[in-house]
């Protein structure tokens, strides 16, 4: 197989099969999660349910008091990467193309220097992210292999992506085939790891938020 | 026409000036030092005609074209007069037996030093679907190969299997270094190829008695080392994300970058960016079409002309099956998960404090 049909390849069949993983994953989780249900709590309501689930989504978005100062790599450093990534997967000119040609949706991109720069920024703060789950002893204690597995597949989209527009170490063709796999293996990890965030953390947020409310916690 | 290369091209008109000139950019082209211009008129003004011998193979006769048919008589198309063309079916006047006479004179009299040029694939399934003179392609060149100082394998067919060996490969076409091991073999791939880099990789021959530095793909590196892409004047619109949607849209009439209308220049390494077609009238790209990226293997099966690098080579098959499957084992499990509670509800038995006291 040389370069060209391995381009081919992850754009024809290796996306078909990861897409295809991804939708059933994200509907198996997707259906089962909301379908557990929990158990009635027959206790009288101690605050009427307001807008408790929807301020959580939001204020659970924001560092509590105190913590930003206690770990700001943490908040910092997660607000970058997860920005970063946003614009680079949803303002690309390429990755746009792919979105629309799969559900038809289209908006206008970004100049490529600029999710260049994105790019470099998004996969410093990753390895500082990194770094620091390394270095500090309690949250190097809390890791388990998963997390280390969920960084890797998603900073490899990243960084394949960035080398093959600045050409580096391989042939653009090559790396643009790598870039596109490492993007099919996230998407069929996604469903399966902690990675599903993407998809229950607002869903999880709300319910926390209602459920405190009801228990007199409003926020 | 024999004797030195200089005398023939004094005689149709071409000054020692002009010949200087040529080499000078034939060597800035292939990247080699300022002193190399010289050394390669020089070596080429001296040379004595090398024997050539050209193999057609399944071909469709667009690379000799391309190579011998300018519109006008260039140098590169008077140089490429200069060899002594001892074979060629397409352009010889022999045919025949004659024809094969002047091919096993050409090998004998020339053994070991002759250069093999080879354009077309070699079909593989069955030695009956492409025949000269009862002997079948791959005989051919393994007959020829054996005794060629190097081979050039023109065109995209004889550098990796071309159109003939497109999807579903009906001939089993497979290219000249599929077949042919022990000898150096340069790939000018390009469907049909850029003349200059014929001349360029004849000129390298003649000056250095070597064949140039090659790529992976056994490319020149001089004229394959960058891609359409990064050498292509529409580049700064691709920067600046500005895209003709439609072949006669606004962008289009801009001259705004041809990617999302499927131009394969970002995977494509070739030359025709910086030097052109037609004696640098234009390219491809310049009069409004994409690149279809003829110069790499197995670009005929390379996703659709027309479909953009980023988008999906073939439409998604399983998607609509896996998702129907995925909610289908979502409802089963979650099915299955009441099924645990409700068991699990029924299976309880309250504890009381008489039970406590026990």
């Amino acid at each position: 197989m040389n370069d060209l049909q391995f381009l081919t390849w992850v754009r024809g069949t290796g996306l078909d099969i990861a897409v295809g993983i991804f939708l059933l994953g994200v509907l198996w989780r997707l259906i089962e999660i909301y379908t557990l249900g929990r158990k009635k709590d027959l206790a009288a309501p101690r605050h009427a349910a307001g807008a408790s689930g929807l301020h959580t989504v939001f204020r659970r978005s924001l560092p509590p008091p105190g913590m930003l100062k206690r770990s700001p790599v943490s908040y910092i450093g997660g607000y970058i990467f997860h920005i970063g990534l946003a614009v680079i997967v949803f303002l690309g000119a390429p990755h746009i193309l792919l979105i629309t040609n799969l559900t038809g949706l289209s908006w206008p991109g970004l100049p490529t220097q600029f999710i260049d720069l994105v790019t470099v920024v998004t996969m410093a703060a990753m390895v500082v992210m990194l770094v620091d789950r390394i270095n500090k002893p309690v949250k190097r204690f809390l890791s388990t292999f998963e997390d280390w597995f969920t960084w890797a597949v998603t900073f490899l989209p990243v960084l394949t992506g960035w080398l093959a527009v600045q050409h580096l170490l391989l042939p653009y063709t090559t790396m643009l085939a790598l870039h596109i796999l490492s993007a099919e293996i996230l998407l069929v990890v996604l469903p399966f790891t902690k990675l599903f965030h993407a998809f229950t953390l607002f869903g999880s947020r709300w319910y926390n938020g209602s459920a405190n409310a009801r228990k007199g916690v409003p926020v | 026409m024999q004797g030195p290369l200089i005398d023939t091209l004094a005689r149709q008109g071409v000054t020692r000036r002009t010949f200087l000139k040529y080499c000078a950019t034939l060597a800035s082209m292939m990247a080699l030092p300022p002193s190399a211009g010289r050394a390669m008129a020089e070596a080429m003004a001296a040379a004595r005609r090398p024997s050539v011998i050209w193999l057609p193979f399944q071909e469709c006769t667009g690379c000799t074209e391309s190579i011998t048919r300018s519109h006008s008589p260039t140098l590169e198309g008077m140089i490429f007069d200069m060899i002594s063309l001892d074979y060629q079916v397409t352009i010889m006047a022999a045919a025949g037996h004659q024809a094969e006479e002047a091919l096993r004179n050409a090998m004998l009299e020339n053994d070991g030093k002759y250069l093999l040029v080879v354009d077309g694939s070699i079909p593989m399934g069955d030695p009956g679907y492409g025949t000269h003179g009862g002997h079948s392609f791959v005989d051919h060149l393994q007959q020829a190969a054996k005794g060629a100082a190097a081979i050039i394998a023109v065109g995209t067919c004889a550098s990796y299997g071309g159109i003939p060996k497109a999807n579903p490969n009906p001939t089993g076409a497979v290219s000249v270094s599929d077949i042919i091991k022990d000898k150096p073999i340069v790939n000018i791939p390009g469907c049909p190829p850029i003349p200059v880099v014929m001349t360029g990789v004849l000129a390298h021959y003649l000056t250095f008695g070597s064949l140039p530095e090659l790529d992976a793909k056994g490319r020149p590196k001089a004229f394959f080392g960058e891609t359409i892409h990064d050498r292509c004047y529409r580049r700064p619109f691709y920067d600046q994300g500005k895209f003709a949607k439609t072949f006669d849209d606004e962008g289009a009439r801009r001259g705004w970058c041809l990617f999302e209308l499927g131009c394969k220049g970002p995977v494509t390494y070739n030359a025709c960016a910086t030097v052109k077609w037609n004696g640098g009238t234009s390219w491809p790209v310049e009069s409004g079409h994409g690149c279809l990226g003829c110069s790499e293997p197995d670009f005929w099966d390379a996703g659709g002309f027309y479909k953009a690098l980023s988008v999906p080579a073939d439409p998604l098959k399983l998607a609509a099956a896996a998702a129907v499957v995925g909610a289908g084992a979502g409802v089963a499990v979650s099915f299955a998960n009441r099924a645990k509670k409700g068991a699990a509800k029924k299976a309880h038995q309250p504890i009381t404090l008489a039970d406590l006291e026990k």
